[in-house]
């Protein structure tokens, strides 16, 4: 066992975790979707994708790219949400709810690749 | 490859960027979770992510803005006085590392691979690799700059790149620091560009010189290789799959010295034709024949050997030697010779040369030293291994002294720039002394005990268009004496000697003034460098020609031509 892959792993899967976590739910009612959850989801999928740095390997290419994905969908999201509550003040309406929900959407659709090719990998390595 | 240094900084920033995302993390989160206070004392609710990554944002980079309105609860001060410790320490570790990421050799190197690959790409112009900078190597690489040729350099060792780099050349010099040997070190260096013109094995190890010039071989069969080999095992396997010049500087120097003794004035012509121009034109050394002492019988007393017995000389060369290799049938000695008994007994009284020709610099130095005080009137031969030691030789003082690295690096040079030059060697090589005395007069004045540069004027389309277009309209004879013109002043004729000239494989040595040129012919002259760059404007620019060859000076304008038509 490799404390590094299961730092790795951890990480990927608590990102996938997290981002469904937020994002399951109807998707027009805000107080099926905490915030923490998606700060946590951020947080998460920044240290996953900081993780995947420096491998030079295919697959390692597509993690990474993977997880640049999932970051700029759910900042998207959490900006999305900021300039709705903050800036023009209109707040959590069904339509910005969604919007939000959406892009996390988007994002766990890169976290899922991500976590296939997390087992891909380990499928393919057979020890 | 430039991908190869950003992966690296990514890889070695990883732990600082996990830090900062974490210590980022809990701040947020600790101040979103504190509630705060009014004016009034009244808890109000917590901060929003948005305000809360806002403050941590301008606290973490101790800019402190202090914007936010209102004032914090003792609660909130707690948290963020943690929070300004986290991330102040967060934000040094990464900094640190990014300074340390900067010292890194492997990243240093990793930069100046990808300038040196940026480098070679931009080269233009043609170039030849010299792989190895040492004594040989930087010897050439002055050469080749003076002669205004383009080179990269490859070597193992950072000092002699240093010194390559403080070194005061014309033109820029890509130099890698990397195996040789490696072929992916000489494809980025060029070898296989359209313009890489030639690749130099100039290395101190054998070995590493055949590596080369087996992958140059196989990664461009087009360019010739010109490798350095000591060794007759080498050299041979070196031939076997076409190296096309091998620099043996051992049979090299002992067939000089042959020349020297057989015929002085050759010695000095072939010389003065390979050193490196602008420098001293060396003496005439007049080495006797008689009985000749050969003191160390490596690689360098053999080839002396041989070319002494080719002289006729065989039964009055002794060999001092302290390894039993049985020299066939030479008298020998077994000992160092760095005594004086058993130079008596070699018979140093009625000897007339000497070769102190070892491998060691220092036992040379003494062999000399101690047949001198044996016989002053000796002629004494010397081989110099390191030019470290030139001090300790030129306080000596020798008769000729051999050193090896600048014995590789002439007969390199000549055979790159002046492909030609090697025919006419053999030339002097096969005509008598009075031939080459004469020689050796005519170029006396025009070089001005300098070593001249030696060039080859090719008529041809691509090297001298005014030249050959001037030939193809055929209104008259194009003589020499047009390249030997000044176009400056028609009257006046440039210090230049015409030493050979080749047409279709027929050579013509010192053509005469009045030979009429052809297209297609190739001569080789000797001269100082502000005749061959006349003699260059000549060859390619019609005005010049123009002018040369009936004193109009026309600018080539339709209207200039047309006036002067009328």
């Amino acid at each position: 066992m490799n404390l590094e892959k299961v730092v790795f792993g951890f990480f990927i899967v608590l990102a996938a975790t997290l981002n469904f976590g937020f994002f399951v739910g109807d998707i027009e009612r805000p107080e099926l979707h905490h915030i923490y959850e998606l700060f946590a989801a951020i947080v998460v999928n920044l240290i996953a994708t900081v993780l995947k740095f420096g491998d030079r390997t295919q697959i390692g290419a597509i993690h990474l790219a993977t997880s640049l994905v999932a970051d700029l969908q759910l900042i998207a999201a959490a900006m999305t949400w900021g300039v709705a509550v903050h800036v023009t003040g209109v707040g959590m309406t069904p339509e910005i709810t969604a919007s939000v929900v959406s892009l996390s959407g988007g994002a766990l659709f890169a976290n899922i690749v991500s976590v296939t090719l997390l087992i891909a990998e380990t499928v393919m390595m057979r020890r | 490859m430039n991908d190869s240094v950003l992966f690296l900084v990514l890889r070695r920033m990883r732990a600082p960027l996990i830090a900062m995302i974490l210590v980022y993390a809990i701040s947020v989160f600790g101040l979103v979770l504190i509630p705060g206070v009014d004016a009034d004392g009244k808890p109000t609710p917590p901060m929003t992510f948005f305000d809360a990554f806002y403050f941590i944002s301008y606290t973490a980079s101790t800019i402190g803005f202090g914007e936010i309105p209102n004032a914090f609860s003792y609660a909130q001060r707690f948290w963020v006085t943690v929070c300004i410790y986290l991330t102040v320490i967060a934000w040094t570790y990464a900094i640190l590392n990014i300074l340390n990421l900067l010292k890194d050799e492997g990243l240093q190197r990793a930069l100046a691979t990808n300038r040196f690959a940026r480098k070679i790409r931009r080269m233009s112009e043609p170039f030849c690799i010299v792989c190895g900078a040492g004594e040989t190597g930087s010897l050439i690489c002055r050469t080749l700059d003076q002669v205004q040729m383009r080179f990269v350099v490859i070597d193992h060792r950072p000092e002699p790149l240093h010194e390559l780099e403080l070194g005061d050349y014309h033109a820029d010099v890509p130099a890698l620091l990397a195996d040789a040997q490696t072929p992916g070190n000489l494809l980025l260096a060029g070898l296989q560009m359209k313009s890489c013109k030639a690749v130099l094995a100039v290395t101190n190890s054998d070995d590493v010189n055949l590596a080369i010039a087996m992958n140059v071989r196989l990664l461009n069969p087009g360019i010739p290789i010109i490798a350095r080999a000591e060794h007759a095992a080498v050299a041979t396997n070196m031939q076997s799959f076409g190296t096309n010049f091998i620099v043996d500087p051992y049979a090299l120097y002992a067939r000089r010295l042959a020349l020297a003794i057989r015929n002085p004035a050759g010695f000095q012509l072939a010389e003065c034709l390979t050193r490196v121009p602008e420098t001293p034109i060396p003496e005439m050394p007049m080495p006797p024949t008689g009985r000749w002492i050969v003191c160390g019988y490596g690689h360098f007393g053999r080839a002396i050997v041989r070319e002494l017995d080719a002289l006729g000389l065989h039964d009055q060369v002794t060999i001092i030697d302290p390894r039993p290799t049985a020299p066939d049938d030479h008298q020998a000695i077994l000992s160092q010779g760095t005594e004086s008994s058993p130079l008596i007994d070699a018979g140093i009284a009625d000897a007339v040369g000497l070769v102190a020709g070892s491998d060691n610099d220092i036992n040379n130095l003494s062999i000399a030293i101690t047949a001198r005080e044996l016989n002053p009137k000796l002629f004494v031969v010397m081989r110099q291994n390191t030019a470290a030691n030139s001090v300790l030789f030129e306080r000596f003082d020798a008769d000729l002294t051999m050193i090896t690295t600048r014995t590789i690096a002439h007969a390199c040079l000549s055979y790159l720039t002046t492909p030609m030059l090697g025919r006419f060697i053999r030339e002097i090589e096969q005509h008598p002394a009075d031939w080459s005395s004469s020689i050796l007069k005519t170029l006396q004045p025009c070089c001005k005990g300098e070593v001249p540069f030696v060039w080859r004027l090719q008529i041809n389309r691509a090297k001298s268009p005014a030249l050959t277009t001037a030939l193809l309209a055929d209104h008259e004879a194009l003589t020499l004496r047009t390249l030997l013109t000044s176009n400056r002043q028609r009257d006046e004729r440039l210090p230049l000697v015409a030493l050979m000239l080749e047409r279709s494989g027929h050579l013509t040595l010192l053509p005469p003034d009045d030979f009429a040129l052809a297209n297609g012919d190739k001569i080789l002259f000797a001269g100082p460098r502000d005749a061959w760059n006349e003699q260059k404007v000549t060859a390619q620019n019609a005005n010049a020609l123009e002018y040369v060859l009936h004193g109009h000076a026309t600018t080539g304008s339709l209207l200039g031509k047309l006036i002067g038509h009328n």
